[in-house]
C-alpha cells in the first residue's frame, strides 16, 4: 500500500504543466484532488516516473460565466462546486449530482477535472457532462482543442486526451428555462459506488419534449446515450404513459457488462426503473423551480 | 533523483514543523512514523474506510490519499488536537457517554468528520448525520451510537459547551 518512487513537479502555471507532460512522454501523470489517482498509486496499478502537481497554479480553480456559458477551471473542488450559487444558478443539475460523488471528505479534496479526465466507469460527473453537453478544453504545448463531452470518453480510464494535454476548462451551456432534468442512480450503500446511475436533460419550454437527453453510467466503460428512450421522448408530452414507454425502451442498443458489484442482466433489469424514476423527478424539477 | 528528498514546512496541530522528505511518503505515514502522531489511523490505505481522516487547512481530507509533499504550507489537525492537554472535547466526550466505540480503531476519523459536520451545521437530523458519516466505515457499532452521540454532543454545543472541538 505505499505508492512507487516518483519525481514530484510543482508547476505555477499551465503551460510549464503540459510541457513537463510532453517530456515525459506518457510516463506521468497529473495530480489534482488524488481522490482516485491515489489508490491506484498506493496500489501500484499505476506507477508514474513523475507526478505534475496541478495545487499550485493559480486560478485553475475558478468558476465563471461568459454569456450562455459556465466556464470550470479544472482545479474547482467538488464541495466548491457543489455550494456554488453560480451553479446553482446556471447549471442546477450539476449542483443536484453533486452529493452523489462520494463523501463529503472526498469531496474537499477532489476536483471536477480530476473527476471528468479520470473517466472511471462508475464516476457520475461524465455523465452530467453528456447530458449537459459540456465541451472539453484540452491544452498540450502546441496549443488548444475543444472536445464534446460525448467524443472526450474513449474507454474504462481513457479519454481522448493525448500523452501530453491535460485538461485546462470545462464549458457547460447554462440551462435555460423551460429545462427538466435529474439524476437518479442504483447503489448498495448510500455513496457506495454506483451499480447504474442515469442523467436526464429534457427541453421542455413547449408543450411538447424538443428535446431529451438521456445518459446511463456505471453499464459499461463509458456514458453511453439511451437513443432508444430519447426517440420516445422527442416531440410528445411528457405523460406517465410516455414516461413508461421510455424506460421500457432504454435498454435497447445498450451493451450491458458485468462485474464483482452487479451482473449485466441486474444493471439490464434496473435501467428501466432508474429511467422512471429520473423522468419522473424532472418533471417535478425544472430549472425555473430550481431558481 | 527520485528518491531526493524535499523540505517541506507546515503547522501540525499549531507546532511549526520542517522535515526533508520523499515525494512519495503519504500524509498518513509522516504524521504517524514521522511526528508519531499515532492517533491518525489507517484502515484500508486507499480512501474507502476513513480512519485517516484529518483537517487540512480547515476541510476533512483523508490523510492516506494526499502526500506529505503537498502539505508544504498547509495547517493540519489531527485527532490530538481536539483535546490537547485534559479534558475530552465535548464530541469526545459524546462518544464516551454514548458507546459510540468499541474497539476505536475508526473513532479518530469519525471524530474529525463528525467536527466538520456540527462546525457546519450546528443542528444536523438523523439523516444528515448519517449522509456525513457515509464516508465512514466502523465494523463494531453499527453506528447507531455514533449517531446517539453526534445528536447528544450537538445538543450540548447548543446550550453553550466551549467551541465545536
Amino acid at each position: 500500500m505505499k505508492p512507487a518512487r516518483f519525481e514530484y513537479f510543482r508547476p505555477t502555471t499551465p503551460a510549464e504543466a503540459v510541457e513537463i507532460l510532453a517530456r515525459y512522454d506518457g510516463n506521468a501523470r497529473l495530480l489534482a484532488g488524488g481522490q482516485s489517482l491515489v489508490p491506484l498509486l498506493n496500489f501500484r496499478v499505476v506507477t508514474p516516473a513523475a507526478l505534475i502537481d496541478l495545487n499550485h497554479c493559480p486560478g485553475l480553480d475558478e468558476i465563471r460565466r461568459d454569456g450562455e456559458t459556465l466556464l470550470f477551471g479544472p482545479m474547482v473542488r467538488q464541495a466548491a462546486a457543489e455550494t456554488s450559487e453560480l451553479v446553482r444558478a446556471c447549471c442546477p443539475l450539476i449542483t443536484a449530482t453533486m452529493p452523489f460523488l462520494g463523501s463529503r471528505t472526498v469531496r474537499n479534496r477532489g476536483t471536477i477535472g480530476g473527476t471528468l479526465a479520470h473517466a472511471d466507469r462508475v464516476a457520475e460527473l461524465p455523465a452530467i457532462a453528456v447530458a449537459l453537453g459540456a465541451t472539453m478544453i484540452a491544452e498540450s504545448p502546441n496549443g488548444r482543442r475543444e472536445i464534446p463531452a460525448e467524443d472526450f470518453y474513449v474507454g474504462d480510464l481513457t479519454t481522448d486526451l493525448a500523452a501530453d494535454e491535460m485538461l485546462r476548462e470545462i464549458r457547460f451551456p447554462i440551462t435555460s428555462a423551460g429545462h427538466r432534468f435529474a439524476f437518479v442512480e442504483a447503489n448498495n450503500r448510500h455513496h457506495d459506488l454506483a451499480l447504474a446511475g442515469v442523467a436526464v436533460n429534457l427541453d421542455c419550454a413547449a408543450e411538447r419534449c424538443d428535446r431529451a437527453v438521456l445518459v446511463v453510467m456505471g453499464v459499461g466503460p463509458t456514458p453511453l446515450r439511451l437513443t432508444a428512450a430519447e426517440q420516445r421522448l422527442e416531440g410528445q408530452a411528457i405523460t406517465p404513459s410516455a414516461i413508461k414507454d421510455a424506460a421500457a425502451a432504454s435498454v435497447d442498443g445498450i451493451a450491458f457488462e458485468s462485474d464483482l458489484h452487479a451482473s449485466a442482466d441486474y444493471r439490464r433489469h434496473a435501467l428501466p426503473g432508474l429511467v422512471a424514476r429520473a423522468l419522473e423527478q424532472a418533471m417535478h424539477r425544472s430549472a425555473e423551480t430550481v431558481r | 533523483m527520485s528518491t531526493a528528498k524535499h523540505r517541506i514546512a507546515l503547522t501540525v496541530n499549531g507546532r511549526k514543523i520542517v522535515r526533508e522528505i520523499e515525494p512519495r511518503l503519504l500524509l498518513s505515514d509522516f504524521l504517524r512514523s514521522e511526528l508519531r502522531l499515532t492517533g491518525t489511523h489507517v484502515g484500508c490505505g486507499h480512501g474507502v474506510c476513513g480512519a485517516c481522516t484529518v483537517s487540512i487547512n480547515g476541510s476533512t481530507a483523508r490523510s492516506c490519499l494526499t502526500f506529505a509533499i503537498q502539505m508544504d504550507g498547509a495547517v493540519i489537525e489531527t485527532v490530538e488536537s481536539l483535546a490537547p492537554r485534559g479534558p475530552l472535547s465535548v464530541i469526545q466526550q459524546a462518544f464516551h457517554e454514548h458507546h459510540a466505540l468499541q474497539c476505536g480503531f475508526c473513532t479518530p476519523g469519525f471524530l474529525m468528520t463528525a467536527r466538520e459536520l456540527l462546525a457546519r451545521d450546528p443542528d444536523p437530523s438523523e439523516e444528515t448525520i448519517r449522509t456525513a458519516l457515509s464516508g465512514n466505515i466502523c465494523r463494531c457499532t453499527g453506528y447507531v451510537h455514533i449517531v446517539r452521540a453526534i445528536r447528544a454532543a450537538a445538543r450540548k454545543l447548543a446550550e453553550g459547551a466551549s467551541h465545536v472541538d
